[in-house]
């Protein structure tokens, strides 16, 4: 089993959160894992990049090949296009809908969310709206998670456990929150499964 | 032993608090930071038997780091590439004076130039100071080296180096850690002059140390580090440094090479197995990260077409990191790809946060600059170094460390009026304040803005040296009292800054400007622990 995932986002925006919480999913379920990460300029509001290698076999490369990642999981959706030359001919792009615009030349929404449905295995969410509804407004990545879980290859149970290790400190009350964010974007993909 | 999800950097941390360390020394920097945060936060840094706190610079931590082994304890020195260049100095001349206690100096590299002005090679200065130098190619050997470099550095006398990269620093990946040492006794040095480079002593320390370079390739020779793994094909044999074995490795999706591979991660160069490879295969590909350093000390003088390929004859591409593709390239196994980006993508470059305090200095700054003419304003390595960015466009240097105040006084020299330095309180300190004793020892006119943020913010916000007394640190250096000035950077307080500013340009001598606001990243975090506390 492998899976290479490609997450991305702007600087700030806490991908590594969202790579933290899949990376101690995998560890959890008893696989390996490799994490590289963005420190340093980049982190100050530009386009960032972790790759996540997740493994039950040796992991060598630090960084993921181009033409070769299982997933693009992204926290925005022009991000969600930048690092695409990665994504697998099958793999699964998946962003949320919500630009973060910094740049005075940031494309038209609609333009960035028609490119990312043209790529077979598309899923666009609004992780912020749900976080949201669900009166947590700051688990939209962990909504985005979520998304992601039907094709992680990791079982949801340890996927919670991953969530409960990264905010169990913050007390019980959050770590439900947190989960219930899992749960609702998880459903949303696999709404859009059928 | 037990298992820890380390980042390289960590590892060389840990490695390095097993290694019974009695101190490390640093000034922030990328890739290097997180070596110093890590062992800020571990538990022999709670229990306070252990020296974590930052230095002025890496000149000042290189030389504190050096005391430490003169005592006979061990001691590690972190920077980034650029970093050895200001610690050069006791850098090269701790190779003469030895060392008492194990000494390692540890350099994170940063090919491609993610966060660096540019992508100097430390093997080199290895190789210059002609001392041993350890490059790991995953999380787990950078682990082990940091702790066998510290024995590798008494066993003979010498500081070791451990050279990373970028993508290893910030790199997470599970390691195995082993027994921790206990901390060396207190030892002064068996010989009283042993670091008293005085000429005469300096000459014998050399011999010494010359003597010592059979013994470093004995160890290189027969390194597990320095590895050579037989392949059936010979047409090509693969030589690779530090994480480009893993590149190498992936692209073989069976994670064995049918080529055979010699696998360097110890300096000085095996000789011997450098010729194995040789001799025993067609040609040679050598894939390293960073500049062609093995691949220059393999040609030699006669450029050999047919037999070397690497870096120099475009077989890997002359500057910038490694990758898998690369390697694949390199192999003609292209690894194609499926999807490229749309055209229509803007560039998301970094950017100084909202409500930064550099937002409104230099709002003020382009203010006053535009009724002088533009290039007149020198700065600094920061954030506020994004000001040269639009929509601010307001700086025209940035180049080493404290070469704000420096160029703005040559400029000065030259007759360019006005002519402005731009440089942040923890760049001031840690390079600034001897060029400032310069500017006013000449009472040259120049106009030094130090931006105080109270922070190295650039690299995550780690308290600055100046300790807020950079007003006292200006006074004390000869700035004139009355041209020493305090600004509160705030849009409210827009027209003050101009008016100050352009007093002090117009001022025909030395003046600071200090614009004086806590670094929004801190102040955020600050508060939430406040919070937390509450």
């Amino acid at each position: 089993m492998k899976k290479d995932i490609i997450l991305a986002g702007v600087g700030g925006q806490g991908i590594l959160s969202v790579a933290a919480v899949i990376g101690l999913a995998a560890l959890d379920y008893g696989l390996e894992i490799k994490q590289s990460e963005v420190h340093g300029m980049s982190q100050r509001g530009g386009a960032v990049i972790s790759h996540l290698r997740i493994s039950d076999g040796i992991i060598h490369s630090d960084l993921i090949p181009e033409g070769e990642a299982d997933m693009i999981l992204s926290v925005e959706p022009m991000e969600a296009l930048r690092y695409l030359s990665f994504l697998k001919q099958d793999g699964w792009l998946i962003s949320n809908t919500k630009p973060f615009v910094n740049v005075p030349d940031y494309p038209p929404v609609e333009k960035l969310l028609e490119e990312i449905n043209s790529v077979p295995n598309s899923l666009t969410i609004d992780a912020d709206g749900i976080a949201k509804r669900l009166k947590s407004p700051r688990s939209t990545n962990i909504v985005i998670v979520g998304s992601a879980s039907p094709y992680l290859g990791i079982p949801i149970e340890n996927i919670e456990n991953g969530i409960r290790q990264i905010f169990g400190r913050k007390g019980e009350d959050v770590v439900n929150l947190n989960i219930s964010a899992l749960h609702a974007g998880r459903e949303i993909a696999l709404q859009e499964k059928q | 032993m037990s298992k820890a999800l380390l980042l390289g950097d960590e590892a060389i941390g840990q490695g390095a608090l097993d290694a019974g360390i009695s101190g490390i020394y640093a000034y922030p920097g990328t890739p290097s930071t997180e070596i110093m945060e890590y062992v800020q936060k571990s538990k022999r840094a709670k229990e306070n038997n252990l020296h974590c706190k930052w230095s002025a610079n890496e000149k000042t931590a290189m030389e504190a780091a050096l005391g430490m082994s003169y005592a006979g304890k061990r001691a590690i020195v972190c920077m980034k590439h650029v970093g050895l260049n200001v610690a050069a100095d006791p850098f090269m001349n701790s190779a003469i004076t030895g060392v008492n206690g194990g000494l390692v100096i540890t350099v994170a590299d940063d090919p491609s130039m993610h966060s660096s002005q540019n992508e100097q090679d430390s093997r080199y200065y290895g190789k210059f100071a002609q001392i041993p130098v350890l490059e790991p190619s995953n999380q787990q050997e950078a682990y082990d080296m940091t702790r066998e470099a510290f024995a590798l550095s008494e066993k003979y006398g010498s500081p070791v180096s451990i050279r990373i990269t970028t993508r290893l620093a910030h790199s997470r990946f599970g390691v195995n850690l082993s027994e921790p040492e206990p901390p060396n006794d207190l030892r002064l040095p068996g010989d009283p002059k042993q670091f008293v480079l005085l000429p005469s002593i300096a000459k014998k320390r050399y011999k010494i140390l010359l003597r010592s370079q059979d013994h470093f390739e004995d160890e290189a020779e027969n390194s597990k580090y320095n590895k050579f793994i037989d392949g059936n094909d010979k047409r090509v044999g693969i030589i690779t440094t530090g994480i480009a074995f893993n590149y190498l490795m992936e692209i073989f999706h069976e994670g064995f090479s049918p080529h055979p591979v010699l696998k360097i991660g110890q300096y000085p160069l095996p000789k011997k197995l450098l010729n194995k490879i040789f001799n025993e295969t067609q040609s040679l590909l050598v894939l390293e990260e960073g500049y062609p350093f093995v691949e220059e000390y393999l040609r030699g003088v006669i450029f050999n077409e047919n037999k070397i390929h690497g870096r120099l004859d475009g077989t890997v591409p002359r500057d910038g990191e490694l990758n898998p593709n690369i390697v694949a390239k390199a192999l003609g196994k292209e690894i194609s790809t499926n999807y490229s980006p749309p055209e229509f993508l803007a560039n998301r470059p970094p950017e100084l946060c909202p409500g930064c305090g550099h937002r409104d200095l230099y709002d003020a700054l382009n203010d006053v600059m535009k009724d002088y003419g533009p290039q007149r304003v020198f700065s600094d390595i920061g954030c506020y170094t994004l000001g040269a960015l639009p929509p601010y466009n307001a700086i025209n240097s940035c180049v080493d460390m404290g070469a704000s105040i420096t160029m703005a006084k040559g400029a000065a020299d030259a007759g360019v009026r006005p002519s402005v330095a731009v440089i942040g309180d923890s760049t001031f300190t840690h390079s600034g304040m001897t060029g400032l004793l310069d500017a006013a020892n000449e009472n040259s006119p120049v106009t030094v803005i130090i931006l105080d943020n109270a922070a190295v913010a650039m690299t995550g916000g780690q308290p600055s040296a100046g300790e807020g007394r950079i007003e006292q640190i200006c006074i004390g250096v000869g700035v004139k009292p009355e041209h020493v000035r305090t600004v509160i950077p705030l849009p409210k307080n827009h027209d003050e800054m101009v008016r100050v500013i352009k007093e002090e340009i117009e001022y025909d001598g030395l003046s600071v400007i200090i614009a004086q606001r806590e670094c929004i990243q801190t102040l955020v975090a600050r508060k939430k622990r406040m919070r937390k506390k509450k």
